[in-house]
């Protein structure tokens, strides 16, 4: 069934991107490295795995997505937009004087939205929460909550860490978008961030690294949670700061730049470049 | 007062099992029997504050009704980003207990005591912020914090405050508990200063002076109706709390005056804009800072001498 759909889904990634490149052009707001480097994870989620209806956007048993990771809020909205919770039309108000959806994400704030985030450290807590509820409800929904590297170097990730091992939570998914990044150089060049894997196991989570850019390799990991039961999940997706334009991708100034209008032309003929090298890799 | 909120939690989680106590690891004695009889109601969730805020909220996206304790700067201050970011920004009814407002932990060193919270709390929209004046009070409190579609912070004491209302007093969260009517001087006393306030009062009757007394628990929203009402009547405001004036009920009743132009001579009893270093326990640090009845009676004497009202 994947094999089918597969070539369907790398052209809804690239249709993602290009659109997220389009709202940065036209906004001017930064973090554009940061949203392009989630792209495949949330395909992988909203077209594959997720348990979740447009139409009924607050269906009680749905399953919960949180992006702890709030700076990548454009790349949630188109995602949203293109899984048909929001009209496509409104992202062009995305932070826009007056408009419905700012830089990051609020609560309710449009369907689809379940958390707002934007300081680090605060959405696996959350989800701890949601997670725990649901076990105490004997609901069986799951609640994924996507990181970034760098977020990992707030304690609070590590008090959210040791809860949701100690409540046993298999219903909890964390991912962490491994792009190699923080907002002022890289990660390992700040903080001690390398073993991330035994770290987060030494927590009591069942780990699985990933390529955060091969959506087959991803929904397979994904299909495959509760990786151990009784413990919560954390999936380390190995990604590329700003992945899909090789002008952007892994340059520290994507956190910040948006793209002037001549060269977004160029932008996008890059990701459809990038789009057919998939394919034909993937045919070969 | 801590007592009083476990008992009344008690009943209603009798009544109610979607209610949740979360604990920083907090509550040895005084939760003893509550987790023995609701232990799918009771989680400690060890000593982290900020965790501990966040999974409440994602709890109370989920419906469910929680409480959650620790000591006062460390339910505040510590996760005070979780309590503005994932309670108050999501407007999720959570309540935030607190104990030890004031000097109550005196001996154990300014690091434990709450002095400041008050207006670091009343700074956050969304947040309704409530210092019960005595355990009677508490339990009104706790059982109406149901009701609220906000979150909210009660600040308690300690243990030992004694009942000032009975038991039948009508009681209404963002409305002044008024003790006592009069007419020559009101004092508006929060939290645990009640007691102390209405000793006062009646130190002050000896010397023929008719005041009234408020238990002002809502810090906020204020009740300014009934603010605005005791100026119509009286001139002569004293403010009492165991805090910091000027960020504490003191300043925040002086915005409310000022903003509405409304003249009133405010005296403001509570403490000064540092840390308590000074070693000792709360009734030797209210004597040092003049929260006692005798210093409290003292100065209002002194004032009402000087601007001529007897």
């Amino acid at each position: 069934m994947f094999e089918e759909n597969y070539i369907e889904l790398l052209n809804i990634s690239r249709e993602i991107r290009e659109k997220i490149l389009v709202l940065h052009a036209k906004s001017n707001e930064s973090h554009l490295g940061s949203s392009l480097s989630i792209v495949d994870i949330l395909v992988a989620l909203y077209f594959q795995i997720l348990n979740i209806d447009p139409l009924n956007p607050y269906e009680e048993d749905r399953d919960r997505f949180i992006l702890s990771k709030g700076h990548a809020a454009s790349a949630l909205y188109v995602v949203l937009a293109k899984r048909g919770f929001l009209e496509e039309e409104l992202l062009d108000s995305f932070s826009e004087n007056g408009g419905k959806i700012s830089v990051h994400p609020e609560r309710f704030s449009v369907p689809g939205v379940e958390v707002s985030t934007g300081s680090l450290g605060h959405g696996l807590s959350m989800g701890v929460g949601i997670a725990l509820s649901a076990k105490k409800d004997s609901k069986s929904f799951k609640t994924y909550v996507l990181m970034s590297d760098g977020e990992c170097e707030e304690g609070s990730v590590w008090e959210a860490a040791i809860s949701a091992s100690r409540f046993k939570l298999d219903n909890l998914i964390g991912i962490i978008d491994k792009n190699k990044w923080q907002a002022y150089d890289r990660t390992d060049k700040i903080q001690n961030l390398s073993l991330l894997k035994s770290k987060w196991e030494a927590f009591g989570w069942s780990c699985r690294e990933v390529d955060g850019h091969n959506l087959q390799e991803l929904t397979q990991i994904f299909r495959i949670i509760p990786f151990e039961i009784g413990k919560p999940s954390m999936v380390i997706a190995d990604t590329i700061k700003g992945k899909g334009v090789p002008e952007i991708e892994d340059r520290m100034e994507w956190h910040y730049k948006s793209p002037k209008s001549d060269e977004l032309k160029k932008f996008i003929e890059s990701l459809r470049k990038d789009y057919e090298k998939s394919i034909y890799k993937k045919a070969n | 007062m801590r007592r009083a909120f476990i008992r009344k939690l008690t009943d209603l989680v009798l009544k109610n099992r979607n209610i949740y106590l979360l604990t920083g690891d907090l509550g040895f004695s005084v939760f003893d029997e509550f987790k023995e009889k609701f232990p799918d109601n009771y989680i400690n969730m060890g000593v982290s504050e900020a965790n501990m805020i966040g999974v409440a909220a994602g709890m109370a996206m989920n419906s469910k009704i929680v409480f959650v304790y620790s000591i006062i700067p460390f339910i505040t201050f510590r996760c005070l980003e979780q309590i503005r970011n994932d309670l108050c920004l999501q407007n999720l009814p959570v309540k935030i207990i607190g104990v030890g407002e004031g000097l109550s932990y005196g001996t154990s060193g300014p690091t434990h005591h709450a002095i400041e919270d008050i207006g670091v709390m009343s700074s956050l929209p969304n947040l309704v912020v409530i210092s019960p004046g005595d355990p009677i009070e508490v339990e009104k409190i706790i059982e109406q914090s149901l009701e609220l579609n906000s979150p909210c912070y009660i600040r308690l004491g300690k243990s030992g405050e004694q009942n000032i209302n009975s038991p039948e007093v009508n009681l209404e969260i963002g409305k002044g508990n008024v003790i006592k009517k009069g007419k020559d001087i009101a004092i508006l006393s929060t939290g645990n200063m009640l007691s102390i306030a209405v000793e006062v009062s009646n130190a002050l009757e000896e010397e023929g002076i008719d005041s009234m007394v408020v238990s002002l628990h809502t810090i906020k929203p204020l009740d300014e109706d009934l603010l605005r009402d005791i100026s119509t009547y009286i001139k002569y405001i004293f403010i009492l709390e165991e805090h910091i004036t000027s960020c504490g009920l003191g300043g925040r009743i002086a915005f409310f005056y000022s903003k509405e132009n409304i003249k009133v001579d405010l005296t403001f009893i509570g403490l000064p804009d540092d840390f308590v270093t000074l070693v000792g326990n709360q009734e030797f640090l209210r004597k040092t800072y003049e929260l006692d009845v005798k210093s409290i009676k003292s100065k209002i004497m002194l004032k009402i001498k000087n601007v001529g009202l007897r």
